[in-house]
């Protein structure tokens, strides 16, 4: 054998390792905590509160946390992060502002969430006054999130016909209008992953929640969530796992973590197939 | 009613006011971090904040010196690429020139999807199968150290460097492999010979991502690190400039709290470098085409 | 007697940043009339139609000088409102571009826009539209389902349905039929004849079988200028230009 047979078959390898390695990290990880959590995964875990008379643990707060989470920032990112997609692809002319915004957007997306954390807690809990609590938590995950909703909802606008803008104008509809009837129904899958993406930047982040949302296992309705601190179930998992030791518990949120990843990832690609098949 | 012309201006005028948002943010972000992280420096110094090799927050004479978390980030950054850009290379060349069909599919999820799993999820299982294994392996005290955080990072980064340079592979032109493959090589050596020199920017800017992500993260590594804050060793328990921030910030008070948010002024300089990098190369790979 | 034109057009020029793509261009347009406009690719007949219903302004760095008149409005007016003069002007594009909706919201979207709300009007509309384009008989038992599982002929007429349901004085086509087969080619031909008694219309053509049949007047452009204008019969037997001649018989374009 010569050496170039003999670099073939070497490389041949590495790359077909460098595939099984990433199957197998992701098959390890299923295994781990369904293995370790599945056993902890109760009803009764997920159904009710913690409770220091009974000594039991119930994770129902950090979902109903979470879920709040979710709202509020989808309700402030996705507005904010339509409008300014719409801005963007339909009015921007090229000019300094426009850089500058694409450079904003960039940076946004690059900062690591433990600065966020602490920026949200200096300008949210503190300037804002809104202390330790959920609405903190969420403004911080909304501003993060607001990138990733513009570029999605941008390359959907791109998607859409020129040919339908034209038509709608040359019948005398305003730009504004055109957009409105024309464009943006047809960007819905956009908006959607849009949203999808951000439900899974919102459950899966836990360092920009720490210091803004906190780590409260109590369980408050939906009037008083904005106000009240609350731990989601990533940031339960971290408490429950470092603080606490309780690993059972952390590896059953693990789990619900685990199928909440699936789902979103099942959900974008079933609307992208969706878009697909309609071009 | 105004005219249709004063209407579209002002609509106009209406979103882009929303779409400064962003970059209201980020004037936000950094006014704040420099705001509330140059006292602390001004008053320690910023030579020994940046070179001083002990950190003791809350002894009776404090000290402030954040070398060990600087070089601990970029070493750990930097075992990371190491581990995780070949395979994460090798991975790339399989999902866009080897796989197909439903083999594709499922290595195309199974990225998603580790991209998507949480930090916290990488960092309870590096607690309690890595940290452990490291312990029996090398025959340590503890096993949560420096090599446990660099691969829990290696593993954390590999999705984005397979899927951006996947996408730079992807989009190299089909003539260039034929024309080295009828020059008599073979198709793998068409591969690493022409395929990834001509999707050089897009694998690069990958690795920057990578370079990004592995700086900022915090929450996986708080876990598996030990978090004493020693000068870095690869078996020695370690605190990142993240992971120093996230372990004193509930309890600190008064210069050490200004300290920590000096800290996330340097993560902050740090990342706007590798911000600055990825342009860069983008702009650069751009004009390129 | 003789009318007053519809649209008035003087020594109109136009340019994408640099390069000029209309030169001079004096040129009217009587009302009631098919107008040809001829002219091998790229010699400026889009651009042209485009001036007068302002769809240029879609792109960013055009510049006109000259002027253009429907009736008493200057179109190049910075001023004008431009959705008022659509409203007046309507287009027809190459390619029919019917939105992603029933064949009902496709005609009823012009007069919503323009502010009829009330139902059993834009029924009305909607109706005679589809009669005046010829596509009422096809449609009228399937208005409720998209518009996009028409036949490319279907989709045009119904995009000129969708243009006349806005009631529009002038009607610009730009190569209405180019993307079509030979049947639905002959009757939006045959509609034009019928559309002129209500509208103006002045439509782009590759094809000389076509303004010859169809039009009452035709001009020819050759890389932005107008090089003859006139009465159909007339330009093509007895063309006053050399080019106008070499052009219509086919030695060159
Ligand atoms: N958006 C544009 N930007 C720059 N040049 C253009 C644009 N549209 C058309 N042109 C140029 O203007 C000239 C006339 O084009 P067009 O009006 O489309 O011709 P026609 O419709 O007669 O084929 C061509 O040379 C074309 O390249
Ligand atoms: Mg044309």
């Amino acid at each position: 054998m010569n050496r170039r047979q003999a670099a073939g078959i070497c490389s041949r390898i590495l790359v077909l390792a460098s595939a099984t390695i990433v199957i197998a990290i992701l098959a390890f990880i299923i295994c781990e905590v369904v293995g370790r959590g599945a056993g902890s995964l109760t009803w009764q875990l997920i159904s009710t509160t913690p409770s220091y008379l009974n000594g039991t643990i119930g994770i129902l707060p950090d979902i109903a946390n979470t879920i709040y989470l979710l709202l509020f920032s989808l309700v402030l990112a996705l507005p904010i992060g339509v409008i300014s997609a719409i801005y963007l692809t339909e009015y921007a002319h090229p000019g300094k502002i426009e850089s500058c915004i694409e450079f904003a957007i960039e940076t946004l997306s690059g900062i690591p969430s433990i600065i966020y954390g602490l920026v949200g807690m200096l300008v949210f809990c503190q300037l804002f006054n809104f202390k330790t609590s959920l609405a903190a938590g969420a403004c911080t995950l909304a501003i993060m999130n607001i990138p990733t909703v513009i570029r999605t909802v941008q390359e959907s606008l791109k998607t859409v016909p020129q040919s339908y803008r034209e038509g709608a104008l040359a019948l005398g509809s305003g730009k504004g209008h055109t957009i409105w009837t024309v464009v943006l129904p047809n960007a819905i899958d956009g908006i959607m992953s849009g949203c999808i993406l951000s439900a899974g930047r919102v459950t899966s982040e836990s360092a920009a929640l720490l210091f803004t949302a906190g780590f409260a296992h109590s369980l408050v309705p939906l009037s008083e969530a904005l106000s009240s601190p609350g731990a989601s179930l990533s940031v339960a998992l971290y408490v429950y796992a470092k603080e606490q030791g309780e690993f059972g518990v952390a590896f059953a949120i693990a789990i619900m973590l685990l199928i909440i990843t699936f789902l979103i990832n099942l959900a974008a690609m079933m609307i992208a197939k969706a878009k697909k098949k309609q071009i | 009613m105004p005219s249709s012309k004063t209407r579209e201006v002002s609509i106009s005028a209406l979103l882009l006011a929303v779409t400064l948002v962003c970059v209201a943010a980020v004037l936000l972000i950094t006014v704040y971090l420099m705001w509330a992280g140059l006292p602390a420096i001004s008053e320690i110094g910023l030579g020994n904040f940046l070179l001083g090799k002990e950190w003791a927050s809350t002894s009776s004479n404090p000290k402030f010196g954040i070398l060990p978390f600087i070089l601990t980030s970029v070493y750990g950054t930097f075992g990371a690429i190491l581990i995780g850009v070949p395979i994460g290379i090798g991975a790339a060349v399989f999902l866009s020139k080897i796989a197909k069909g439903p083999v594709k599919r499922i290595l195309t999820s199974a990225i998603d999807i580790l991209a998507g799993i949480p930090s916290v999820i990488y960092g309870l299982i590096g607690m309690l199968t890595l940290v452990p294994g490291i312990r029996k392996l090398f025959g340590l005290p503890d096993g949560a150290s420096l090599l446990a955080a660099i691969i829990v990072l290696a593993v954390m980064i590999l999705p984005s460097i397979i899927k951006l340079s996947a996408v730079a592979l992807d989009s190299v032109p089909k003539e260039y492999e034929e024309a080295s493959l009828a020059l008599g090589s073979t198709p793998m050596e068409a591969y690493l010979h022409v395929s990834i020199p001509a999707a050089r920017s897009g694998i690069i800017a990958s690795i920057v991502l990578g370079i990004g992500r592995a700086i900022g993260e915090a929450m996986a590594i708080m876990m598996v690190s030990g978090n004493v804050a020693n000068m870095p060793s690869l078996f020695g328990s370690v605190r990142f400039l993240t992971t120093a921030i996230a372990s004193e910030m509930s309890y600190s008070s008064g210069l050490q709290r200004q300290a920590l948010f000096s800290i996330a002024l340097v993560l902050f300089a740090f990342i706007m470098i590798v911000n600055a990098l990825l342009h860069l190369i983008l702009k650069k790979g751009k004009k390129h085409e | 007697m003789k009318q007053e034109p519809i649209i008035r057009c003087r020594k109109l020029s136009l340019w994408y940043s640099k390069t000029q793509a209309l030169k001079d261009i004096t040129i009217d347009f009587y009302p009631n009339s098919v107008n040809a406009l001829i002219g091998p690719s790229g010699c400026g007949k889009s651009t042209f139609i485009k001036t007068l219903n302002r769809l240029n302004d879609l792109i960013s760095e055009v510049r006109t000088e000259g002027e253009v008149f429907y009736r008493n409005t200057e179109i190049r007016d910075p001023g004008l409102d431009v959705t008022d003069l659509r409203k007046e002007i309507g287009m027809v594009f190459q390619k029919p571009n019917p939105f992603p909706m029933s064949i009902y919201d496709n005609i009823a979207y012009g007069p919503r826009t323009h502010g009829i709300r009330n139902r059993s009007e834009l029924d009305d509309i909607v109706e005679n539209a589809l009669k005046s384009a010829a596509l009422w008989d096809e449609t009228s038992d399937r208005l409720r389902k998209s518009a996009m599982g028409l036949s490319g002929g279907q989709q045009q007429r119904l995009c000129i349905a969708r243009a006349i349901a806005v009631q529009p004085q002038v009607l610009l086509m730009d190569e209405p039929t180019s993307a079509l087969d030979p049947i639905s080619t002959a009757k939006i031909e045959e509609l034009l004849s019928v559309l002129k008694e209500k509208f103006t219309i002045i439509i782009v053509t590759h094809n000389m079988q076509q303004a010859m049949r169809s039009s009452d007047t035709t001009s020819f452009f050759l890389l932005g200028e107008l090089v003859e204008s006139g009465n159909t019969e007339q330009v093509f037997s007895h063309p006053h230009d050399k080019r106008t001649e070499d052009y219509i018989t086919g030695r060159f374009g």
